[in-house]
């Protein structure tokens, strides 16, 4: 521990008690704690364990589980590049070298009992319509990174500037809206949706929504409708109501935007729901990457108290009752899986649950919860308005409505569109300006892959079904590289938990980077996808299972991108074999041929 | 003795060709091997030994299976392993050292030459002058130890420390009739 203690200069007690001493706030306690003290030192941590009557362990084991969560000194500064290949493609790593250099810091390396920087690089930001971008101290995010930008960044951190004193311009995040439909085009009053639902009753907004045929938004496609009846029906007391604004998946930026210029409609429908299943409790967990709009949206909701549309008898309604607490998340993609997220919001390790039951049964807490994406709320409020029968005339049979889209990657106009479902890939590919394009990844690199013959083929979930990222890539670029980014994607964010995704995961990478190293053989190729096949059949949660996917996705497509990489008919080590022999050599000073190793043999 | 003569089978099949060797391994497997007790006189009806400790055989033939115990400490192993790869049509890595280095590359987090140096220089009661052996006939040691399919194609994996001699004699039988082997409950063991 660094020779002044941290510890001195704050007080975690006064964080506890503003968080009710309740252990179930353990993860935005240590959040808020490192945001005062730069990380974690275990004087602190013992202190919140006697606080909330956990054990140290406890406490340290959920602090070690998240990346924004530091055990030890990581540097006053902290900087975080966004490592997305949208942010690649941008020329992200050699920005980070460069301020690497300039600082004169290793990437990823931390230096010292005290270090001054420390610069590494994260999942995605989502900011890939604004890259490169970076975040700094767990909280301020700088875009459209450029050289200039990297050297006055060093300069400033050479001289202990305060980040909240850094030029305000490169921080801005702009919500790019390049195409709008009714979502996105006009937000409903505030407080209309919640009317029109009070004079239909709980039941006839739950059937007004089920008969809009509506389905999350975050991936999976569940009716909405049927999860909330779901929920509603379920034994035991205490509903739930749960946004998941986590964003994990890379080349996904569109909930950042409906939160920044629709928040309102997004706790309006959370309020919604609220009515339709008897909810009093109400959580959005937001991703920490998002911490820039914490306040904006603290402040929405408190305008909404004010307005009488939170807090108890709501719009006047008695036992009405119903509040939102934002939770914010600290670097874990998996915490983005529903029971994860549950479980992240108990204050735990995000590992995900086992399922079922599922959580309209048992939830938060135990108690029956519905997690719908940021995206499902706001249509859920322009469904209650406007009615399903208006929402199911948009879009195809079985995907009702719009969806958003996060464009980003080799297009002249990244930013959100908003179509129809059944609009063809050929056509938002136009309206973005992509020329040259080769491939689309639809939905994140859990997603789908879509080369140029499969252009007209149209997102919907009965063709190219989407969790909302839309990234191109022209034909400069190597779909090999881009699904070894992904996989490392995977390897990076697998929570550890069972053995399949931690093992496989990394197994994957190391034969991407031995493939991308040049020693490759087709017995690599066999065993990645013997790799792949295990992981999608035993793995604990999704990201295990779609870890394999863009492997399997871009082989499928792209084989010559693969195969020009297989340098042998035989297995060759993806290793240098002769240098493992380096250290007996030199203790012996043997040369002779015996003292050798051929590659390959 | 014509050689083709022998290669039939009473029963019309081809006899097969067998070699074994240890690498870095403690020849717990082959003793787990030799733990088929009297199914020993059943195998030799199918099988020739080709190299193997057995048979001390120092070179090795065209083989149809190659069972290897052990991962790769040294120079000499990689090369062994290599023959072994080049003369086999089916190679097994044997047991936890072959499949994942096992107990030999627990010294995988230390530094080789720390340890050659230690022991050969630094220990107490070493005669005055004491070096690291540098003799040529002697195979030089790997910085870490590896398993075996870093370094060549493995087709089939029997895990073990050893294997036991059931899962040994499940698996030959299944090689030997045609079978893609599958040991089951009850014959893996990973102690
Ligand atoms: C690894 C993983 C990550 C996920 N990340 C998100 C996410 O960031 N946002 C989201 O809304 N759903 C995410 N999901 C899906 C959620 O588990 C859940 O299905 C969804 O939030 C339900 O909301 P919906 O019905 O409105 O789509 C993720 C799922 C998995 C397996
Ligand atoms: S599949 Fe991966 S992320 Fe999911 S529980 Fe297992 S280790 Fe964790
Ligand atoms: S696997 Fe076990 S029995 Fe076999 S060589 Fe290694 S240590 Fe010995």
């Amino acid at each position: 521990m660094p020779a002044t203690s941290p510890i001195s200069r704050c007080d975690p007690q006064a964080v506890i008690i503003r968080h009710g001493s309740d252990p179930h706030a353990l993860v935005q306690i240590l959040r808020e704690l490192q945001a005062e003290l730069g990380w974690l030192p275990r004087e602190a941590l013992t202190r919140v364990a006697t606080a909330l009557g956990l054990t140290l362990a406890e406490v340290e084991g959920v602090a070690g589980f998240y990346r924004f969560l530091h055990l030890r000194p990581v540097g006053r500064y902290r900087v975080l590049f966004s490592d997305n290949i949208t942010d690649r493609m941008l020329g992200s790593e050699a920005l980070l070298q460069a301020l690497c250099r300039q600082l004169g810091v290793v990437p990823g390396a931390i230096v010292g009992d005290d270090p001054l920087v420390s610069v590494d690089r994260c999942s995605c930001t989502g900011l890939c319509d604004q890259g490169p971008a970076l975040l700094v101290n767990h909280h301020q995010v700088v875009t459209r990174l450029d050289a200039t930008r990297v050297a006055q960044m060093a300069e400033l951190i050479r001289t202990r500037v305060p980040v909240p004193a850094w030029p305000a311009e490169w921080s801005l995040v702009e919500d790019r809206i390049e195409r709008a439909d009714v979502l996105l085009a006009s937000p409903p009053a505030q407080g209309a949706a919640l009317a029109a639902a009070i004079a239909r009753g709980p039941q006839g907004l739950l059937v007004e929504i089920e008969r809009s045929g509506l389905r999350g938004r975050g991936g999976a496609g569940f009716g909405t409708g049927r999860k909330w009846a779901l929920c509603r029906k379920a034994a035991g007391t205490g509903r739930v109501v749960v946004c998941n604004a986590d964003e994990g998946e890379p080349g996904t930026f569109k909930d950042r935007v409906l939160l920044s210029r629709h928040a309102d409609a997004v706790f309006e429908g959370m309020t919604l729901a609220a009515f339709a299943i008897g909810a009093r409790t109400g959580f959005v967990y937001l991703r920490g990457e998002y911490r820039f709009l914490l306040e904006q949206l603290e402040a929405v909701l408190q305008q909404r108290r004010a307005a009488g549309l939170l807090g108890s008898s709501i719009c006047g309604v008695a036992g009405f009752d119903f509040d939102i607490v934002i939770h914010l998340g600290a670097g874990a993609y998996v915490c983005g899986e529903e029971s994860s997220l549950l479980e992240s919001l108990e204050g735990k390790r995000g590992n995900p649950r086992v399922r079922p039951p599922y959580p309209t049964e048992s939830g938060y807490l135990g108690q029956p919860t519905i997690v719908n994406n940021v995206e499902t709320f706001c249509a859920v409020t322009a469904i209650t308005l406007r009615g399903a029968a208006w929402w199911a005339a948009i879009g195809t049979a079985q995907s009702s409505g719009t969806r958003i889209h996060s464009v980003s990657g080799d297009c002249a106009r990244p930013g959100l569109y908003e179509y129809p479902f059944g609009t063809s890939i050929r056509r938002i590919l136009e309206d973005c300006g992509a020329a040259d394009t080769q491939a689309v990844q639809v939905g994140g690199p859990s997603g789908v892959c879509v080369a140029v013959n499969e252009f007209d083929r149209s997102i919907a979930f009965e063709d190219v079904p989407s969790a909302g990222a839309f990234m191109v890539f022209d034909r400069q670029r190597d779909m090999f590289e881009v699904a070894r980014s992904f996989t490392h994607f995977f390897a990076h964010e697998s929570c550890g938990f069972c053995t399949p995704c931690r093992v496989g995961t990394a197994l994957l990478v190391r034969r991407m980077d031995k493939l991308a190293a040049g020693h490759g053989s087709p017995h690599d190729l066999d065993a990645l996808f013997e790799i792949d096949r295990l992981l999608r059949g035993s793995s604990h949660c999704g990201l295990g299972a779609t870890a394999g996917n863009p492997l399997r996705e871009t082989f499928n497509r792209f084989r010559p991108a693969y195969e020009r990489r297989l340098r042998s008919l035989h297995l060759i080590p993806g290793f240098d074999l002769d240098a493992e022999v380096s250290i007996a050599r030199q203790v012996t000073g043997r040369d002779d041929p015996a003292a050798h190793l051929e590659q390959q043999g | 003795m014509n050689p083709s003569a022998s290669l039939k089978l009473p029963d019309g099949r081809r006899r097969l060709r067998l070699a074994t060797t240890s690498l870095a391994g403690c020849f717990g497997c082959h003793m787990s091997f030799l733990d088929i007790d009297e199914r020993l006189l059943m195998l030799i009806e199918r099988v020739d030994f080709d190299r193997s400790p057995f048979t001390d055989f120092k070179k090795i033939g065209h083989c149809d299976i190659g069972l290897v115990e052990g991962g790769l400490c040294s120079v000499e192993n990689v090369q062994v392993l290599r023959e072994f790869r080049a003369h086999c049509r089916t190679l097994v890595a044997v047991g936890a050292c072959a499949i994942n280095g096992g107990l030999p590359a627990q010294r995988n987090h230390l530094d080789l030459g720390q340890i050659l140096a230690e022991v050969y220089r630094e220990r107490p009661g070493l005669a005055p002058g004491s070096a690291v052996p540098d003799d040529p006939e002697l195979p030089l040691l790997l910085n870490r130890v590896h398993p075996i399919h870093e370094v060549v194609q493995v087709d089939y994996f029997l895990p073990g420390c050893p294997p036991s001699a059931d899962a040994i004699w499940s698996f030959l039988n299944d090689l030997m009739d045609g079978r893609t082997p599958h040991l089951g409950h009850g014959l893996i063991r990973y102690d």
